[in-house]
């Protein structure tokens, strides 16, 4: 669980974060959605612990960021795994030495204990076959099916997918978003988001955060968005005509029940 | 202003450099690797330009000795002297800071943009210490590159003597061997460890604190060959002065 309190964060006489407090909660996958400069990003690197917030704590299971030293910052560090946007592979190495890059830096593992373990991870987002290529011989979803085999190869606490899908098309967005899910659902870890994409509000956000203008403005589930009155929330999600039709579904099923 | 926080930077980044170390096993990998793509991969040019500048220098020495006073070993002399304690230190690093430095702020930059960097320090490594310090480390075999360089320079040098007939083989072998000063070969190493330290952290700062995409990759391949190369011509002058003057 990551609990945030009142976090502040500025550049220069930009405030771009202004006070938010929030909870992410373990075995569920986090949203963080709003406006592009909302400060989804800025955000996510806080508490990713890239950018270090002039004012408000940010505890991982109950240790606040700030307080620890720097070795267990680094330790912290080691239990995330992270989905970048552009999936931030190491280039010169092929898709399984990327996986097993978290294993040789971080444990003591034998060669073929390493060796299982990528290859248990590569066989989980279906890419048992890809090991021996690089990353510039896979497709845009092979890549972030890799990025998330390498987040997740260390068994982390605490997955952060910046965009995770965003130039993918529908269907494997789709793939994206239910092995995240799943995944999240499976080893019990907490799970953040940052996201443009409606689709993934609808199907994974079991709990979704809107933050506008460095606030946050609102916070609930894929199930409470359909039916929130907060006016900046409907005008961001229900921006299409699509969303503004599934959103009246959804609520003529809703009272039908 | 900028000046001086780039030059506070630099600093920091070399002290960042020698901190929280990563794995040996890791980085045993990323030396055997920089020294291939550096050291290695350097090899055939220095050779090539070492061998034909070096018979350059002895073309020239000779078609300025007219005087039938000066004596024909002078040639190999004044090569030696050129190649030894100026060109293969010196020039071949110029060389280097393009060939190399761009290579270092061109990988590391790229991986700057592609967020490969971020990608590390969210691990918790030292991304510094990751990437830069096995360059550095690297480099210190770059004083073999050099005697490679003198070595062929020398060669080259008596190559055109000989095949040009500007003087006999014996006349030449004469010059090199000449007033040997065993100090001058400790002045040309020692500049050369000095200038193999700047080869690997000033293309290292460029390519690690760039901002923006591709296009700011080439701009800080650019700048880091300036800067090295700048850095390497105020260097040698000063150590010339501290150490032969």
């Amino acid at each position: 669980m990551i609990e945030v309190n009142d976090v502040h964060k500025s550049f220069g006489d930009t405030e771009v974060l202004k006070g938010i407090s929030t909870t992410f909660e373990k075995g569920k996958t986090n949203l963080i959605i709003g406006q592009s400069g909302s400060g989804k990003t800025v955000f996510l690197k806080c508490l990713l612990g890239l950018f270090v917030p002039e004012k408000g704590t940010i505890a991982y299971d109950g240790q606040v960021y700030s307080d620890l030293s720097a070795d267990e910052k680094s330790e912290l560090r080691a239990s995330m795994g992270m989905v970048f946007q552009g999936s931030a592979l190491f280039d010169s190495m092929t898709i399984a030495e990327n996986v097993k890059f978290p294993l040789r830096m971080f444990t003591k593992q034998s060669k073929s204990e390493m060796e299982d373990r990528v290859q248990f991870v590569l066989k989980r987002v279906n890419l048992s076959d890809a090991g021996n290529k690089l990353p510039s011989e896979a497709s845009d979803g092979m890549q972030k099916r890799v990025a998330i085999a390498r987040a997740i190869v260390n068994q982390p606490k605490y997955l952060f997918c910046d965009e995770p899908n965003s130039g993918l098309d529908p269907k494997t967005a789709t793939v994206i978003d239910n092995l995240i899910q799943e995944i999240t659902e499976e080893y019990d870890i907490t799970t953040m988001i940052n996201t443009h994409d409606m689709n993934s509000v609808m199907e994974i956000g079991q709990k979704i955060l809107f933050l506008k203008n460095g606030l946050k403005e609102w916070e609930g589930s894929n199930k409470t968005i359909f039916k929130t009155d907060n006016e900046a929330v409907t005008n961001f999600v229900y921006s299409s005509d699509l969303f503004k039709r599934v959103q009246k579904m959804y609520l003529e099923e809703d009272e039908d029940q | 202003m900028s000046y001086i926080h780039n030059i506070g930077a630099y600093f920091l980044m070399i002290k960042e450099m020698f901190r929280k170390r990563t794995k040996w096993s890791v980085m045993r990998h990323l030396i055997f690797k920089d020294i291939d793509d550096l050291i290695i991969g350097s090899l055939g040019i220095v050779a090539f330009i070492s061998f034909f500048v070096g018979g350059v220098v002895t073309i020239q020495t000779a078609l300025n000795i007219n005087s039938p006073l000066i004596p024909k070993y002078l040639v190999g002399f004044a090569t030696r002297q050129s190649v030894v304690l100026e060109f293969a230190p010196t020039f071949i690093s110029i060389i280097m800071a393009g060939k190399v430095g761009s290579f270092i702020t061109s990988s590391i930059g790229t991986m700057r943009v592609t967020e490969q960097i971020d990608a590390l320090e969210v691990m918790g490594i030292n991304a510094i210490n990751y990437l830069v310090f096995p360059k550095f480390i690297a480099l210190m075999l770059y004083p073999f590159v050099i005697s490679i360089s003198m070595f062929l320079g020398i060669i080259g040098g008596m190559a055109a003597c000989v095949y040009g007939g500007f003087s006999s083989l014996e006349d030449y072998i004469t010059g090199v061997q000449m007033e040997f000063i065993p100090f001058h070969m400790a002045y040309a190493f020692i500049k050369t460890f000095v200038f193999a330290f700047l080869l690997a952290t000033i293309p290292s700062f460029y390519g690690y604190y760039m901002k923006g995409g591709a296009l700011e990759v080439g701009k800080a391949s650019t700048t880091s060959f300036v800067w090295t190369s700048v850095m390497i011509i105020l260097l040698n002058y000063i150590l010339t002065q501290l150490l032969l003057a």
